[in-house]
């Protein structure tokens, strides 16, 4: 059902694509560009990995952000000018997104970007897009962003950074489980990143870090880890990887008997992964995240977006990384309707004033880096017992304040 | 760092290597007596895992389907080899290699769309759940049940090879078919049922080691690089050089990432490239079956 | 190879028509060549993936050299087109060195990556070369993983920025698509002229003599190893040459570059243009990359098309397109 409707989008700019590569618009001057740009639909440009590991949150995506572009154009667009969402494909791979981004800027004329799952991916399409003049609003989890080599004016993070999402795990787990930390590392920039969010935390609590693992990406087997951590005898262990490593590592932990010893605690609790892992791998694990759709009995934004995703899939609820989709094209919109047109510094003005309540309460986009400032919810993962329906899983243990303090200064980034 | 923990380290590496032998065995043998590089094995060990699932879901035994799946999917694989594998004998590797290749995506998709891409939450069998006292550490009652399940396999296969007439039939054909066809034998028939064993052993492999890694459409994609591995340090072809392998590079893995985490995965590369810089053909290189 | 020269060697006496033709484009195969690329932005979709079409051609090219004319198949050459992006890209982001030196430093690198690899691949022979070269490709990999100061790590070398080339006292805008796409087609086209006057050299026949019969061509006195060894080198230089110019195409280097994948997907290339032919390697990236984009765009199963056209391929046209093309206007 969702890949249908990426299918029709995509099969139409297609087209469009194609026609206009026929009749030889590629030379066209630039203030002709723009002048199209600023009448026709508001498009906007989706790089995410529909096909392949993570096609599941990918898609969902895909489906939340049709949710925000239907809800801009139901109230009427700007003025009657409709947004239209351009889905592509990134593969999962920097390259192939590099040159969707390139596609979409050049021959579709996109106004904006957003999207893309993995940091990689996100880095890539932001140095395409910054160096093109566009805007784009990121939904992956990275710190690089933020920083300054990578920053530009056209660069917005709607996505969580590990510094506050590890920060919020780190400050709820260490003064209740104890002191004696061991880290089990994912070796590539999310890992290490996370795992310096953790220790920030840590420093107030005074923890004390018993053992450090790092794992290549993508390791199928996490076995050979657990001597050493059994034996350094840790009262949480904090695991720093995503998507499958993180199923694997609690599956085998939990065979391991590692969880009568010790908590474990992941910055990032994937819906998903709970969903494929089911509870027993999963009970009394911690971990954070942006969204949980159990928020909708605190906040009416949450309700929003569930209803509107019960009505259109199936009663279906949107997941953690589903819902960012709708965020970032949500906050992207209200830009708009605020700048009042899509002219690029009017946007960039508009957004940085912008106050909006996407999903969770209000967020807002600190100056100096374009980070969405926004709450991180820590989760602990429900046993069986405890589960009442399909989507029953989480239970939010601790919500962090949508608060500036809970990020790296402005200074620590490099700006100015 | 204790001689304890070396020495569980050193188990743990076993235990490991046990799963890389399994999934190296099917890919040594097709290659071995087929000569056919199998870039598909992968998906096979995959699809064991899935139709795992379903045999469980519907006679709820994981003992049942230990031993329906490679019954299942070794059928499937013959179908492949009759249909796709056998226009390309005798022309030379590379035909066979793209085929397959091309093959394990289409398997991977199919089963993308029928069984969706999230994963299937697969349970470790209650009766080997938990962990045993070894006396000097705890292990997993599942490894442990692993590393038995797969000496047994190795004692079968071993015994079907060298004492059975239809393993002498086997081995006479991978030496020299022409000889075996003029004997009267049919080797087309041998080739069929060897490619069966091998893309069963592969689903096998695939339903062990799925409470272990889980149940997902990717799963095979880190498997094939592991069973090259194996495979051409052990020496393509040599069922005794790919459990020598397995062990020896479940053990590289397991002692690299006690001393050396990051490494853990490019171990197992180094250890390939210093075999064949010394041993080109790897360390049982081809002479014959179990030699 | 072989069967283009004897195609062209069968129509220079007799024949017309469609024979004649093939003769004549084989026998002008570079102006050939230069002509249909030059043209290629007007048969894809949009620049970029045109661009990534005449970067994927080189590369297959490259390869080509050693799979198709020298019969070995190399499953590390990741390594070689990856250490040529980065060994252009990082000059460039890190130390602001200007294209014009950074391009054959990407080049250089990538040449001695090919003399180390080489050396120690050429010993093995079918399966145990392409694996060894396999696990070489994966210590470049993880070397470059590791190096995030230098390379950025997973998350990639960005900041490669060539805005503009200026040359001759001439201004180009790389941030226009169709300028860009018609610098980086020069370069290709000094790369692809060399490329065949190799073909034609004493060298180049030594390659097929080794091909058709290893065994004579030792008797012949040829020195097999180190032709071998030369052919992995000129193989590397040009998939670094390619590389290079992925990395000022993308302003970014991925390190799936370096992945193993990429090594099948350069195999897949050439497989499907035809092995050991002069216009295969961009026929089969033209077919590849198009047909990727294409079926992306109306499915995410897109690797069910690509598994199957694999499996049609491999059956019925072994050859490749241009290979089977040879072939059926030959008989």
């Amino acid at each position: 059902m969702g890949s249908r409707d990426i299918l029709a989008v995509s099969r139409r700019s297609l087209l469009k694509g194609a026609a206009l590569g026929a009749v030889g618009a590629i030379a066209a001057p630039a203030y002709l560009r723009n002048a199209f740009a600023q009448t026709g639909p508001i498009k906007i440009g989706f790089p995410v990995p529909i096909s392949g590991p993570y096609s599941t949150e990918a898609q969902d995506q895909v489906r939340c952000a049709e949710l925000a572009v239907a809800m801009f154009n139901d109230a009427g667009g700007l003025n009657g000018r409709k947004a239209e969402l351009l889905v592509r494909d990134d593969k999962l791979n920097p390259g192939e997104a590099a040159t969707r981004a390139l596609e979409l800027i050049e021959n579709d004329k996109v106004n904006f970007l957003c999207g893309s799952l993995s940091a990689s991916v996100q880095l890539s399409v932001n140095q395409v897009a910054k160096q093109r003049g566009v805007i784009y609003n990121s939904i992956s989890q990275s710190d690089s962003i933020n920083e300054k080599a990578d920053f530009s004016k056209y660069t917005f993070h709607e996505g969580l950074n590990p510094h506050m999402t590890a920060g919020a795990v780190g400050r709820y787990v260490f003064p209740k489980f104890g002191k004696r930390v061991a880290f089990l590392i994912a070796d590539y920039a999310y890992g290490h990143e996370m795992a310096r969010g953790f220790r920030n935390a840590g420093k107030a609590f005074g923890i004390e870090e018993v053992l450090e693992i790092k794992h290549p990406l993508g390791q199928t087997d996490f076995s050979t880890f657990f001597p050493r951590i059994q034996a350094a005898r840790p009262n949480v262990l904090i695991v720093c990887n995503f998507g499958r490593d993180q199923l694997n590592t609690v599956k085998q932990a939990t065979d391991f008997g590692l969880k009568q010893q010790m908590k474990i605690a992941f910055p990032v609790l994937l819906f998903s992964q709970r969903l494929a892992g089911g509870p027993g791998p999963f009970e009394g694990v911690f971990g954070g995240a942006n969204y949980y759709w159990g928020l909708e009995e605190k906040f009416p934004s949450a309700k929003r977006l569930n209803d509107a995703y019960r009505a259109k899939f199936n009663n279906a609820v949107p997941t953690d990384y589903g819902a960012l989709g709708f965020a970032g094209v949500y906050a992207l919109l209200e830009g708009v309707k605020k700048a009042g047109t899509t002219d690029t510094d009017a946007m960039i003005a508009a957004l940085e004033a912008l106050k909006y309540d996407a999903y969770k309460g209000e967020e807002y986009f600190r100056t100096c880096d374009h980070q969405a400032v926004q709450s991180v919810l820590v989760l602990e993962s429900k046993p069986q017992a405890q589960v009442k329906s399909q989507y029953d899983v989480f239970s939010i243990v601790d919500t962090q304040p949508a608060e500036d303090k809970f990020l790296r200064s402005c200074s620590e980034l490099g700006h100015g | 760092m204790t001689f304890d923990l070396i020495l569980l380290q050193a188990f743990t590496g076993v235990a490991l290597g046990t799963i890389f032998v399994l999934v190296a065995l099917g890919l040594s043998l097709i290659f071995g007596l087929l000569t056919i590089v199998n870039f598909a094995h992968s998906q096979f060990f995959m699809l064991g895992a899935y139709v795992g699932v379903v045999v469980l879901a519907v006679t709820g035994s994981f003992w049942a389907a230990l031993v329906l799946v490679p019954l299942v999917v070794g059928a499937l694989g013959m179908v492949c080899e009759r249909v796709l594998i056998r226009p390309l004998y005798g022309r030379g590797i590379d035909y066979p290699l793209l085929l397959t290749f091309g093959l394990g995506l289409i398997i991977l998709e199919l089963v993308r769309i029928f069984a969706g891409t999230e994963g299937i939450p697969f349970n470790t069998p209650e009766a080997l759940t938990g962990a045993v006292d070894l006396g000097v550490f705890f292990f997993p009652k599942y490894r442990l049940f692993l590393i038995g399940v797969t000496a047994a396999i190795l004692v079968a296969l071993w015994f079907f090879l060298e004492k059975t007439p239809y393993g002498l039939i086997i081995r006479a054909g991978a030496r020299d078919p022409e000889i075996v066809q003029v004997l009267g034998v049919d080797v087309s028939r041998v080739w069929l049922i060897v490619f069966g064993i091998g893309t069963g052993l592969a689903a096998l492999a695939g339903v062990l080691a799925a409470p272990i890694r889980g149940v997902f459409p990717e799963m095979g994609v880190p498997v094939l690089v592991e069973a090259f591995v194996v495979t051409v340090v052990g020496g393509m072809g040599s069922l005794l050089g790919a459990v020598i392998a397995g062990l020896a590079v479940g053990i590289t893995v397991s002692m690299t990432s006690l001393f050396y985490p990051e490494m853990t995965t490019l171990s197992m590369f180094l250890l390939m490239a210093v075999v064949l810089v010394f041993r080109p053909r790897g360390l049982f290189g081809r002479a014959g079956v179990l030699d | 190879m072989a069967s283009e020269t004897s195609a062209a060697r069968g129509a220079t006496g007799s024949a017309g028509g469609l024979k004649g033709l093939v003769a004549l484009v084989t026998r002008h195969r570079v102006l050939c060549a230069l002509v249909v690329l030059a043209l290629l932005p007007f048969l894809t979709p949009y620049e970029a993936l045109a661009v990534n079409i005449l970067i994927f051609g080189l590369y297959a090219m490259g390869f080509n050299l050693i799979f198709g004319y020298a019969g070995m198949l190399s499953f590390g050459h990741a390594a070689l087109f990856g250490l040529g992006a980065y060994g252009c890209g990082v000059p460039i982001a890190k130390f602001g060195v200007p294209w014009f030196l950074a391009l054959p430093m990407g080049i250089a690198i990538a040449g001695l990556a090919s003399v180390v690899i080489g050396w120690f691949a050429i010993r093995s022979r079918g399966i145990y070369f392409a694996m060894i070269t396999l696990a070489l490709s994966q210590v470049v990999y993880y070397t470059t993983y590791q190096w995030v100061s230098l390379t950025g790590g997973e998350d990639g070398l960005r900041g490669v920025n060539v805005p503009a080339i200026d040359i001759f006292g001439l201004h180009f805008d790389m941030l226009n698509p169709t300028t860009k796409y018609y610098v980086l087609f020069v370069f290709a086209a000094v790369a692809i002229a060399l490329f065949s006057r190799i073909l034609n050299s004493p060298f180049g026949a030594v390659l097929e003599a080794l091909r058709e019969n290893e065994k004579r061509a030792m008797a012949c006195g040829y020195d097999i190893a180190r032709t071998r060894w030369l052919a992995f080198i000129l193989s590397g230089l040009f998939s670094g040459f390619a590389g290079a110019l992925y990395a000022i195409h993308l302003s970014v280097v991925p390190i799936e570059t370096l992945n193993y994948f990429n090594s099948a997907e350069v195999l897949m290339i050439t497989l499907l243009g035809g092995m050991g032919t002069f216009f295969g390697a961009f026929i089969g990236a033209y077919v590849y990359i198009m047909l990727q984009d294409v079926v992306t765009v109306v499915t995410v199963h897109w690797q069910l098309v690509i598994g199957t056209l694999f499996v049609v391929l491999i059956l019925f046209f072994p050859r490749g397109i241009w290979g089977s093309f040879l072939k059926w206007v030959r008989a």
